[in-house]
């Protein structure tokens, strides 16, 4: 067990590394972050000067090395245009992205969930059509199209809901939909397929046999071990949701994680920038490195099969 | 011999019906057979000869795309064919029982052991509380479990195969079962916990009476276990007779097949195999289905097809071969 | 009951005349409303500056702004879906926004294959230290969310059409090198590569020769749903302002352009682009849906 452990955290160790690298090199490969960042008129000494202030004109391997090393402190750089450390606007947004990626996470469990057990269940009946016709749309349908659509039935035509900001209920209701829609549909995608083959196996099959009522095998039997893969892809992907919302918090005006990655990119700041998604991918590694501990933890096969 | 037949099965027809009902394979094409209280019927075959199907039919568990069209199962006088599932589900686990192949995947990984072996007492018979837990030890203890205690609050990743597998007969024997379907309960284990297994079956139905099902292709466990043997092959039965009968005296030309294709002791005979392939169900030859692959066919064979042959030492078999010694005075 | 032995499938696929022969008997199976709606759209992209009434980058001269499509109070014939806010023509954007969609979503599948594939076909036929450092750069690329990604190399390289269309080829290429890689672990273990190599030849040529041919359903089906993905990114690109630059008629843009006037209740520049999306996703979905079951039973679950 300490052993899997070890190597999962390993791995994520890894896996940071590279991303950390990759982000650092394409800042860097991509033009003189300084130049995209100042002003046009800016002086040549002005922006020496503030790249010598920003370290940008040491090497590269000195650079990444210092930037690692603040990393590990938790320091991802100063805003340029806040001139707050990027971690502390991160953390400032996030009880906001937090609640944003919760209810939307809850949306797509209260959508795919059922959906995805009845259409199991009753597989090749109407249901399961329709089902099917639900999953196609959530990945059709563009999330951010879907939150403009919801604007103008709830709060233009109808003003039932206020178009933005943040809140009380009201104001979570729509984003919450536009941002779970497409992973309500990944939901009722493998809730199916994992009740499918759930109840295609032998111990349901001994189940039946058993003769125990449908409810006690579909409800207990096969609910149980269908739903730990549903339950940890919800874990992940409401991580996802947190750090991934940019559009619809844009759409929204929902001052969380994905409009200060937006603020960034349009006011420059390429250290907010670089911080947030560093900050994204460091936060998704550890839900996984996290979520395959609690399994190993849960279900004992897994150390026994990895 | 003058035991109550626990089990009759006449003229079973069971087919499955794919692509929209464009397709139909008749993976049981009019079975019959009879089975008395404590008796022991090996059923036996190739893959896809139908065993499989036979056993599920009884039960009425078959998948969606399968159907029962003709014939009946009777089961202590009552004709399963005609009952509703709701009905079904009040015999099976209770009065009729199934053994699954592969004890590794017949226990569901999430529950303790005393849950999945109560079950059956706690919905057929509604026990509850202490009367339920002393019946499960009990019935671990029935199938040898050591400390029955403690083992029924682990988890099945904690057994070894075998010891799994005797869990799966507990939970069979739960409800007190008159019947006993095993499906080939021993492939998946070792050969020396096989013996144990089969021993331990043994035991159990000279404690209890109850009759037993035991499906198959391993002739060696059909000469130890069984009283009587069925052969199937294309979804119909081809001979059916006592062991001592079939092993002696195989009348069908598969039979003495497949008794060929079993290596004996000390014998440096070659082994005989089967020659062909095994049949097609959605596209059978016409006349006997084995016709193809049998080494005695004759021409009437490729056109009609053999009726059940009685030559009268309680042997059943289909062949026209049977025919010409029977016509013969 | 009766399977066709799967070695004999990929002897017959393995040609390129089988598999393209196996591809047309596919699409003439094809369902009809899928089959009208992808290739009307193609032709409707290919044709645009035949079909489209006026230049779509420039205002309708005579035309008003904001004009509503011609079935409702204002609306006027020559302008059928209405107007922007600079009075251009809502209908004809549209017909070029299919071809900016249609672009960016075929070239960023096939970059994204490409890298994918390669990837996944030297990853899991070289092994070793190889697949190792492959295996982490993709465990890497896969901890970030897609889109964010995608706007984190489109703000850093500029906008462009064909800078997103390499941007996105460079973040979707992970699933690909996942899934083939996981084919070619079990190609490499089949008869007909074990004799190749044993019969001494160049690993290039195994990959060539016996590999690729073999991948390239499951790539297919994969880039069929891939195509969606790509064009629905290269949309929420465009609307946040770091995909296809203005004056371009990107359907991602019409809907940022139209946000402004989303309280007006000018639903038309809102809702048009954006059904458009959605039917051409939808078509390519169902395309590829019915491709998989086509080309690669085994996948369906995928």
């Amino acid at each position: 067990m300490s052993q899997f452990i070890i190597r999962r955290v390993l791995y994520s160790v890894v896996t940071l590394l590279i991303l950390s690298a990759t982000i650092f090199l394409i800042v860097r490969l991509t033009g003189d972050p300084v130049a995209l960042m100042a002003e046009a008129s800016a002086r040549p000494e002005d922006l020496e000067r503030i790249r010598h202030q920003w370290g940008l004109d040491r090497s590269w391997p000195v650079q990444y090395v210092t930037f690692m090393q603040n990393a590990f402190t938790g320091e991802l750089g100063k805003s340029f245009n806040y001139r707050l450390p990027v971690s502390e606007l991160y953390f400032q947004r996030l009880p906001n992205s937090l609640t944003l990626g919760l209810a939307a996470t809850l949306i797509s469990l209260l959508i795919g969930i059922p959906a995805g057990i009845i259409s199991a269940v009753k597989v090749n009946s109407g249901w399961d059509t329709v089902a099917k016709g639900v999953a196609l749309l959530g990945l059709s349908i563009p999330g951010f199209w879907l939150g403009l659509v919801l604007i103008l039935v709830f709060s233009v035509w109808l003003r039932w809901l206020p178009t933005s900001g943040s809140g009380d209920w009201r104001h979570v209701v729509m984003p919450a939909l536009a941002l779970g829609w497409y992973f309500a549909a990944s939901m009722l995608r493998l809730t199916r397929s994992s009740m499918l083959e759930v109840l295609g196996s032998e111990y349901i099959k001994l189940a039946r046999l058993k003769g125990l009522p449908d409810f006690v095998v579909i409800a207990m039997h096969a609910f149980k071990n269908a739903l730990i893969p549903v339950f940890t892809l919800a874990g992940v992907n409401m991580v996802v949701m947190v750090n991934a919302a940019v559009i619809i918090e844009v759409i929204f005006a929902w001052p969380g994680i994905g409009r200060l990655l937006y603020e960034g990119i349009f006011q420059r700041d390429f250290p907010l920038v670089q911080g947030v998604v560093v900050m994204a991918g460091f936060m998704i590694v550890v839900i996984n490195l996290l979520v395959d501990i609690l399994y190993a933890i849960i279900d004992p096969r897994i150390r026994l099969t990895r | 011999m003058a035991r109550d037949a626990v089990l009759q099965v006449a003229g079973l027809q069971t087919h499955f019906f794919t692509f929209g009902g464009t397709r139909v394979v008749r993976a049981v094409d009019g079975v019959d057979f009879t089975l008395r209280e404590g008796e022991t019927l090996g059923l036996v075959g190739e893959s896809g000869s139908g065993k499989t199907t036979t056993c599920l039919s009884i039960v009425g568990l078959l998948p969606r795309a399968a159907r029962i069209v003709g014939g009946a199962v009777v089961f202590e006088g009552e004709d399963l064919t005609r009952k509703s599932q709701r009905e079904l589900r009040r015999i099976r686990g209770r009065r009729i029982a199934v053994i699954l192949q592969d004890p590794m995947a017949s226990l569901n990984p999430l529950f303790t052991i005393f849950r999945q072996v109560a079950e059956p007492a706690f919905f057929h018979q509604r026990l509850r509380g202490r009367s339920l837990r002393e019946r499960v030890q009990s019935l671990l203890r029935a199938v040898r479990i050591p400390s029955p205690e403690w083992r029924m609050r682990e988890y099945p990743h904690q057994m070894s195969g075998g010891m799994r597998q005797r869990i799966v007969g507990a939970i069979a024997l739960a409800g007190g079962p008159r019947l006993v379907i095993a499906d080939e309960p021993t492939t998946n284990l070792d050969v020396t916990i096989q013996a144990q297994y089969l021993d331990l079956l043994k035991d159990i139905q000279r404690d209890t009476g109850v009759a037993l099902i035991f499906v198959t292709h391993n002739l060696g466990i059909v000469a130890k276990m069984c009283d009587r043997v069925a052969v199937m092959y294309a979804g119909k039965i081809v001979e059916q007779a006592a062991v001592r009968e079939l092993f002696d005296a195989p009348k069908h030309p598969y039979t003495r097949a497949l008794l060929g294709s079993m290596p004996k002791l000390g014998s440096k005979e070659p082994l005989y195999s089967i020659r062909g392939q095994p049949p097609n169900l959605a596209n059978l030859p016409p006349g006997c289905s084995f016709h193809p692959r049998c080494p005695d066919v004759m021409p009437r064979c490729m056109t009609e097809e053999p009726r059940d042959f009685r030559p009268g030492d309680g042997s059943v078999a289909r062949c026209w071969l049977l025919g010409d010694v029977l016509a013969r005075p | 009951m009766a399977t066709i032995p799967a070695n004999t499938r990929l002897a017959a696929e393995r040609t390129w005349t089988g598999r393209l022969a196996a591809l047309v008997k596919a699409a003439r199976e094809a369902p009809l409303a899928v089959v009208v709606i992808l290739g009307g759209l193609i032709l409707v992209a290919a044709l645009a500056d035949l079909i489209a009434p006026y230049d779509p980058t420039l205002p309708v001269k005579g035309a008003e702004i904001f004009a509503p499509p011609f079935w409702m109070e204002g609306g006027s014939l020559a302008t059928p879906l209405g107007t922007d806010f600079q009075g251009r023509d809502i209908l004809s954007r549209l017909i070029y926004g299919a071809r900016v969609s249609l672009i960016v979503g075929l070239m960023g599948t096939l970059v994204a294959g490409g890298i994918g594939t390669a990837l996944g076909i030297v990853s899991g036929y070289l092994g070793g230290w190889v697949d190792q450092i492959i295996m982490r750069v993709t465990d890497a690329w896969l901890a970030l969310p897609a889109i964010v990604f995608a706007i984190f190399l489109a703000a850093m390289i500029g906008p462009s059409m064909w800078n997103i269309i390499v941007i996105l080829g460079a973040v979707y290429w992970t699933r690909y090198a996942r899934v083939i890689r996981g084919e070619v672990l079990s190609l490499r273990e089949r008869d007909f590569v074990k004799l190749a190599e044993i019969a001494g030849a160049s690993k290039l040529r195994v990959i060539k020769k016996h590999i690729l041919p073999n991948v390239l359903n499951t790539a297919t089906v994969l880039a069929s749903l891939t195509v969606g993905v790509v064009i629905i990114a290269e949309a929420s690109l465009s609307f946040l302002g770091v995909g296809v630059p203005p004056p371009q008629p990107a359907w991602g843009l019409m809907l940022s352009e139209a946000r402004p006037t989303l309280m007006a209740g000018q639903w038309w520049l809102t809702v048009f682009p954006g059904a458009c999306i959605l039917l051409i996703v939808l078509a390519t979905q169902l395309f590829g849906d019915w491709l998989r079951v086509r080309l690669d039973p085994q996948t369906r679950n995928l």
